[in-house]
């Protein structure tokens, strides 16, 4: 296969084989664990602020405006000069806080992207841990964040706050149970939870069209659940701007509020990553049939270019729901949840099971 | 059953209205030449204002340094915060007769509002609202307008 030369095991293999000769095997794990560390921190960092400034574009262009166009050459530097500026800022605690869940909040919040990023594979030897149960990791500790935001909300000493923290709490317990049996679903489809074996699994064609109907209903459901997990528009009302001025990040300054800001799109873009993977085929280039001259032209692409053109995608449509539909009240969001995407999703994972059982699948 | 029928409709005719919201931003999103944003300081030489958008009052005149005012003051009265002066003058017709007109017509730039509503007092369109907008300045006096040019005297035929 032509894309097996954009596999990045020969040089994460030849880096452990550096190592292990020349350093104790202790001082060999610390070393790549720092690496790794450092590669997934720049990763955030950068990753985090560039999706800031697509958002402020893609808005602006949804909106017929031109967004950020004065620092920098189309405004390119504006995320830096704005997280400059929050790095600068002062940290402000007000006086009638829980110091301790305050200043514990926001680094809560901040872990669980950190933690759900190891298993994504960026590219054919691209991932860091790769377990047989990838998946449940991913949902396990994707809920995590919620105890951050409920603390935030708790801790702030603020009305306003707790509300927001309330409302966050109540929308992503319930859109968990969505994301989840979704991704049941489509694991039902894939027989397997690890992650780079559902990648491979997709090899002869991505899940989404070898699924067909259940899959496509399941990516649907997994689309909007995501977008409620991640707290963003339409079903914002956690941090409603004209309602709880910022909801639970209301009494967070500069860095901190910055650890929220961050999380928030980094988020963003695990639910897309995990879009990727489970149903667009990761890092797996897109192969029509037996077209033999158009699937090699695609494999000349490197499965990273794949992954992030996926990823792209997935975050163009989630801000596309943003930017055009009004914001749900707290009773439509659990409606939606409660009564139409969870017995949608439980008589999806029958047809699937049916639809495995039979062999409808391709 | 009705109402099981009614529930999947509903999720149909939902997720269209949603679809049709989706096409209204997706046009806004790709046609990117129609966005309204000026970027002014750029533009300044280019720029042109909307014909609705009120900038200043200002006082036409002809050629022949003609103004349609006569001075009834309904623009002060209808000014809501006083930014209007009338200040006018008797003088003496061919006819023999003492008419009041126009001496300086007044006007406070840096406490008007815009709201128009002096011109929609007008009953002899003498004043409308300029296009000018750059009206920052070092020196606060310069705030303080006289509309009608020095020398200038009222159109023929514009009712009293």
């Amino acid at each position: 296969m032509a894309f097996e030369k954009y596999d990045f095991t020969p040089i994460t293999q030849s880096i452990h084989q550096a190592l292990i000769e020349n350093v104790s095997p202790l001082l060999t794990t610390i070393i790549e664990w720092t690496i790794i560390g450092v590669l997934y921190l720049l990763f955030i960092a950068v990753f985090g602020l560039f999706l800031v400034y697509a958002e402020r574009k893609v808005c602006a262009a949804f909106q017929q405006r031109l967004g950020p166009m004065r620092v920098g050459p189309w405004g390119l530097l504006q995320t830096i000069a704005d997280f400059i500026k929050l790095l600068m800022k002062e940290l402000i605690t007000p006086k009638s806080v829980d110091k301790f869940l305050y200043n514990l909040a926001p680094f809560i919040v901040i872990i669980v992207p950190f933690l759900t990023i190891s298993v994504i594979p960026f590219a054919p030897g691209l991932q860091s841990l790769d377990f047989d149960i990838g998946i449940f990791f991913v949902t396990a500790v994707s809920s995590v964040g919620v105890i951050g935001v409920l603390l935030a909300g708790w801790a702030s000493n603020n009305k306003y706050s707790l509300i927001g923290g309330m409302r966050s709490g109540a929308q992503i317990v319930s859109y968990e149970l969505s994301v989840g049996m979704s991704l049941i679903t489509m694991v039902i489809l894939a027989g397997t939870m690890q992650v780079s074996e559902i990648v491979e699994l997709q090899r002869g064609g991505w899940f989404l069209f070898k699924g067909h109907i259940p899959a496509l209903i399941a990516f649907t459901v997994f689309v909007i659940a995501g977008t409620a997990e991640t707290n963003r528009g339409p079903f914002d009302l956690a941090e409603a701007e004209s309602e709880l001025t910022a909801g639970f990040h209301t009494e967070y300054s500069g860095i901190k509020f910055a650890f929220f800001f961050l999380a928030e799109y980094i988020n963003l873009f695990i639910v897309a990553a995990m879009a990727t993977i489970v149903f667009l085929g990761g890092w797996m280039p897109f192969h029509f049939g037996d077209w033999a001259a158009f699937n090699n032209v695609m494999d000349f692409i490197p499965g990273l270019v794949w992954f992030f053109l996926k990823v792209f995608g997935i975050i163009f449509l989630i801000m596309w729901f943003k930017w055009t539909f009004p914001r749900l009240r707290i009773d439509q969001i659990l409606t939606l949840e409660w009564k139409y995407l969870l017995p949608i999703n439980l008589f999806n994972i029958l047809l699937m099971a049916t639809m495995v059982l039979l062999g409808w699948h391709w | 059953m009705k109402s099981f029928f009614n529930y999947i409709a509903e999720i149909f005719s939902g997720v269209w209205t949603l679809l049709t919201g989706m096409k209204v931003t997706a046009k806004y999103f790709f046609t990117p030449w129609k966005n309204v944003t000026q970027q002014y300081p750029e533009n300044r030489d280019t720029l042109v204002m909307y014909d609705r958008f009120r900038g200043e009052v200002i006082m036409p005149h002809n050629e022949n340094n003609e103004h349609k005012c006569t001075g009834c003051g309904l623009c002060e009265n209808a000014c809501p915060n006083g930014s209007i002066e009338i200040i006018s003058k008797s003088i003496v017709n061919e006819e023999g007769k003492k008419k009041r007109i126009i001496d300086q017509h007044i006007y406070h730039l840096g406490m008007c509002t815009f709201c128009n509503l002096c011109v929609r007092a007008c009953p002899s369109d003498a004043i409308v609202m300029g296009q000018k907008f750059e009206h920052a300045h070092w020196d606060r006096s310069t705030f303080t307008k006289v509309l009608n040019q020095p020398g200038s005297k009222i159109m023929e035929g514009i009712k009293e």
